[in-house]
């Protein structure tokens, strides 16, 4: 009997949840045999080769060179001829096991709604982690990513490198891509902390160039289109080909925006939250929302299901790519709980926590390209909404008031939606709803 | 590099050429080896070359995804089996955890050590039974372990009777890591002062994960025990007959009421400190080169060749070894996990309200669960590796 046999990637060092493949020594057609090595991993510890747990010829390779590839996940395919009586065994329960999996899948399935595409994500493909899935939750929900691996998995320090830190805080610097020799310490015994990296992720190459690099002899460079960017890719694609989108603009004067943040942040109430004008946004959104409740629905086709609650979407620029988890129920909250938990989704965000339940079932989205220092865009629609409203920089302007030319924080508010569902008018109308909140933030007493 | 210093007196009965030779002042530890017959020889070479292709094939097995961790000793298995059978059938041993070949020597099952690395146990042998103790992970403690065992049988009146049915010595192997903790040196006051029937077997494999021996002492291993009182020797611990003989005669006069002795075998480990070390960063191949032309193995194959040993044997023994891996290998496969309940049980002797509390809580956490759902293709196949 012939048969396709699988190996994941373990875990060669303790607690490692990822590697590279760094070079393969088997092509597909080539016979293995037990105990051969058949590819060379490097993981944060070291480089490490791995040899195949059982004969017969190679069928597929399912990881490239210069993949990284989670613990657990299938590396290579191997057409087996004969198992050992134990292997066969176990493979038995194994084919047992996952034929109740695959039932179990159909009868979740068949309650719930298809599943929707987070925009983007890592999501998606720890979605497939082996980790146990508490029942009677959606499955991809229950998985809990932490894309920051243990923190015992630190790569030794290069000598020299006269830098205090805990190796944590070493690991998240190299996850945000911050280099940790650049980051002003305010540790007591001057280490860097991880504020201090925090700090210094913020003002990231992410968010703007830096430097500007030399000129590169080679003429041109192949990037493969793998991991995150090939999930936006083609959550873009999905959205921008299946959503006819229409976008609008709106020029605002949002002096009083800004005046209310400063006020904002110099009360008793907020002290130690962070405000900012992307807070009123919201607010000014979520009441928008519930003046014109068709731009808060999702399209399927047959049926417009409108949403009496807002999932509130907030497209995050993170050193990983480009993410959308959302607020749960953000109208159900205060102006004050909303402020912590905006700063507490950027702060997950940021270090690569987010899960994949954070950014699934959103109802609309903002994106603060104004961090980038651009007026406004036309965003595409996070799949499954159809409404999504860009926030331009604020600065001042010259700006008309009862004829006369003065200096106003003057903003452009872009926004996107599917014509499938909202027309020209309720698409305006909610634009302008939202630029009048931005106007004067006192109309929220409504 | 880190190579044997020539002028600290080493006890070695086996040239690099296997020729049985000693030095006049190591007479008494070559008279022992006269008293072996060929059938311990053999015996020898076939344990040391059991426990080196157990050992790879674990090592495999762990880069397979079947084991948490494995701590190869590959290199030292003449320290290892040569000590081993140097140790009284009734005597006690409290190893570290990487005395697979010694664990051999007294009959314990291969699969229990893979069982604990694999997580399915904390090591499922009864020491009642092989009198060899549970693997100590935390380094040093064990001395203390065989120390107060050792004190114990003082107490009993189990020590230089002259009746072989009544005496008994316990012998702890730990590395040279391990010298620099406090324990050993706790160990080696209370043996000294207790006058205990023990041996302190440190293999000096020249490595304590990356740090070199150097760092961890001014002075040989084998002169630590001195100022506490314990006498120390030095022996090629590459050489499976010198490792026997000196560790036979200081167990022997342990047993008698002659007190502790401090051994340090000077071996080399050839792989990593573990499956999660790369040693390839921290040390030189040449010196990895050097001790490979020490292999113990080829050492005493020699010596069995020059004895009229002929090649059936050596084609039996390589024969054997893979069939060792490969029962080894189906066994590991066909493990069964461990009931989650078991970790509960042997926490106290008697019924505790917190631990009962958590095994409650625990119980309610995977129900919740609901059981194990593997992450599995739908078709007909089957994956190994992983995590276990």
């Amino acid at each position: 009997m012939s048969q396709i046999a699988y190996f994941d990637l373990p875990d060669v060092g303790e607690g490692l949840t990822e590697a590279e493949i760094v070079s393969w020594k088997v092509k597909p057609g080539d016979t293995v045999s037990v105990n051969q090595i058949i590819v060379e991993i490097e993981t944060a510890k070291s480089l490490v080769e791995l040899p195949c747990p059982f004969a017969g010829t190679v069928s597929q390779l399912l990881a490239n060179e210069g993949d990284t590839v989670n613990v657990g996940s299938h590396i290579i395919a191997v057409e087996v001829s004969q198992l050992t009586a134990a292997a066969a065994s176990s493979m038995h329960e194994a084919v047992g096991e996952a034929a109740q999996a695959v039932a179990d899948v159909a009868s979740t399935a068949s309650v719930e709604e298809k599943p929707q595409p987070t925009l983007v994500g890592y999501g998606v493909a720890a979605a497939s982690a082996s980790r146990r899935k508490r029942s009677g939750v959606p499955a991809v929900q229950a998985v809990v990513v932490n894309a920051a691996p243990a923190t015992d998995l630190i790569a030794v320090v290069p000598s020299g490198d006269q830098v205090l830190a805990k190796p944590p805080i070493r690991k998240l610097a190299k996850d945000l891509n911050v280099d940790i020799n650049k980051v002003r310490p305010t540790g007591l015994s001057g280490e860097v902390t991880r504020e201090d990296v925090m700090a210094a992720s913020q003002v990231a190459s992410v968010f703007k160039n830096q430097t500007t690099p030399e000129p590169k002899s080679e003429r041109e460079e192949r990037i493969p289109v793998k991991g995150i960017r090939k999930a936006i890719a083609s959550a873009m694609v999905q959205s921008a080909f299946t959503a006819p989108h229409v976008s609008i603009f709106v020029d605002v004067d949002a002096t009083r925006t800004m005046e209310y943040v400063k006020r904002l942040k110099a009360s008793a109430d907020f002290a130690g939250v962070k405000v900012t004008p992307l807070l009123i946004m919201a607010k000014a959104m979520i009441w928008a929302v519930r003046r014109n409740p068709a731009v808060n629905s999702t399209w399927t086709d047959t049926e417009i299901i409108i949403h009496n609650y807002v999932n509130f979407g907030v497209a995050a620029a993170t050193p990983r790519g480009l993410i959308v988890p959302n607020i749960k129920d953000a109208d159900k909250m205060s102006m004050l709980e909303l402020a912590m938990a905006l700063e507490q989704l950027a702060a997950t965000a940021r270090e690569g926590k987010t899960t994949p339940a954070d950014m699934q079932n959103g109802t609309i989205t903002v994106t603060n390209i104004g961090v980038f220092g651009v007026d406004t865009g036309t965003p595409i629609l996070n799949p499954g909404e159809v409404g999504i409203v860009a926030l331009g920089s604020i600065r001042p302007k010259p700006w008309v008031v009862d004829n006369e030319i003065l200096i106003r924080q003057v903003t452009t508010i872009g926004a996107t939606f599917d014509h499938r569902v909202v027309d020209g008018d309720v698409a305006s109308r909610f634009v302008q709803d939202v630029a009048s909140v931005m106007e004067e933030p006192a109309l929220l007493l409504d | 590099m880190t190579s044997p210093d020539s002028e600290i007196p080493m006890v070695q009965l086996l040239t690099l050429d296997g020729e049985f030779s000693a030095a006049r002042e190591y007479a008494e530890y070559a008279e022992l080896i006269r008293e072996l017959r060929e059938a311990d020889f053999l015996k020898f070479y076939r344990d040391m070359a059991r426990i080196r292709r157990f050992d790879n094939e674990a090592t495999a097995l762990q880069r397979q995804g079947q084991m948490g961790l494995w701590v190869p000793a590959v290199g030292q298995e003449a320290a290892q089996i040569g000590s081993g059978y140097g140790v009284g059938p009734n005597d006690h041993i409290f190893p570290s955890y990487r005395e697979h070949g010694v664990a051999i020597t007294h009959g314990v099952d291969l699969m229990s050590i893979v069982k604990m690395y694999r997580g399915a146990n904390h090591g499922g042998w009864n020491p009642h039974e092989t009198r060899f103790h549970l693997y100590a992970i935390v380094l040093g403690t064990q001395a203390l372990h065989a120390t107060g065992y050792a004190m114990g049988l003082n107490f009993e009146g189990r020590v230089g009777t002259g009746d072989p049915e009544n005496d008994l010595a316990v012998i702890t192997y730990f590395g040279d890591g391990a010298t620099a903790e406090g324990d050993i040196s706790e160990a080696f006051l209370f043996a000294a002062t207790h006058n205990t029937p023990q041996v302190f077997f440190c293999q000096n494999n020249q490595w304590a994960i990356s740090s070199p021996v150097g760092t961890q002492t001014k002075v040989p291993l084998y002169k630590r025990g001195e100022g506490f009182g314990v006498p120390g020797i030095r022996v090629d611990g590459n050489d499976v007959l010198a490792c026997y003989a000196v560790t036979k005669k200081h167990m022997d006069d342990a047993r008698g009421g002659k007190g502790p002795t401090l051994i340090e075998a000077l071996t080399y480990r050839i792989g990593a400190h573990t499956t999660s070390d790369d040693p390839s960063k921290y040390r030189d191949s040449a010196e990895v080169e050097y001790w490979k032309a020490r292999d113990p193995l080829i050492r005493f194959e020699k010596f069995l060749r020059n004895q009229g040993v002929g090649q059936d044997f050596f084609d039996e023994v390589e024969a054997a070894g893979d069939q060792l891996a490969t029962e080894v290998r189906e066994a590991t496969f066909a493990m069964a996990d461990p009931e989650l309940e078991m970790m509960f049980d042997h926490v106290y002797s008697e019924p505790h309200p917190l631990i009962e509390e958590q095994k409650a809580w625990l119980q309610g956490y995977e129900e919740s669960l609901g059981g194990h759902t593997p992450e599995t293709p739908g078709d007909d196949s089957v994956s190994y590796g992983g995590t276990r």
